[in-house]
């Protein structure tokens, strides 16, 4: 029998939004979904590495890799962010209710197999390069993204 | 009714029960009986929907001081 398929488009980079798409995404792999996240925008801040990684690029892009956040640990909320305050809050929250962390739910969904596919058109105009995000990710555009939704019966846009 | 595997996701939150429950079952046999305990409030709707959708077939669902426990035959 043909496995079901989820795909999941996160755009957006705030840690509400991703811990959404990634506890769907790890549901989904727990209905024995086949499971697709594709990074675009500043969804891609998501799986950005902690440290700091050389690179060779432009003035521009380097300014973008500043402002923007560095990884799944620093991204603000959606609402409430009250210049960082908010996502403390939120995570003693959510340690009270025995909720997993954002890294935690990365690190379950790539145990489970989710696919985790970084668009490449959006790497290039927000300067980050392959050596700068997480290990296991794959890289490719809309077709490939396409490819696995035609086929989903789930797909979402965060 | 014999209990081959005991799962206890008894104080996880959503989707751990789930994800936990589903890892066990990858691993027993067609026909083994697996019992999960939660303290999930949206656990009854979550595995109902879930077994339903699976091979997996449901047997039970006993619920005592918000202690969710399910019972799920391996299909």
């Amino acid at each position: 029998m043909e496995k079901e398929k989820t795909t999941i488009v996160l755009f957006s980079g705030e840690l509400d939004k991703a811990i959404a798409a990634f506890i769907i995404a790890n549901g989904a792999a727990a209905y024995d979904h086949d499971v697709t996240i594709f990074f675009t925008f500043w969804g891609l801040n998501t799986m950005r590495k902690d440290e700091i990684v050389k690179t060779n690029k432009g003035l521009l892009e380097k300014a973008f890799g500043w402002m923007m956040p560095r990884g799944a640990r620093k991204l603000g909320l959606s609402k409430m962010n009250m210049l960082g305050m908010g996502p403390k809050m939120i995570k003693h929250v959510m340690k009270k209710h025995n909720a997993l962390t954002l890294p935690q739910l990365i690190e379950l969904a790539q145990e489970q197999g989710v696919k985790l596919v970084a668009c490449t058109m959006t790497m290039d105009l927000l300067g980050l390069k392959e050596e700068e995000l997480s290990d296991g990710m794959q890289y490719a555009g809309v077709a490939a993204y396409l490819g696995d939704a035609t086929n989903a019966k789930v797909n979402l846009f965060i | 009714m014999k209990i081959d595997v005991h799962v206890d996701t008894k104080g996880l939150a959503c989707p751990m029960p789930l994800v936990k429950g589903k890892k066990a079952l990858d691993k027993m046999l067609p026909g083994q009986i697996m019992e999960l305990v939660s303290t999930d409030k949206g656990a009854l709707n979550d595995f109902k929907a879930w077994v339903k959708q699976s091979k997996n077939e449901w047997i039970s669902h006993q619920e005592s001081n918000g202690v969710h426990t399910f019972l799920i035959r391996k299909g």
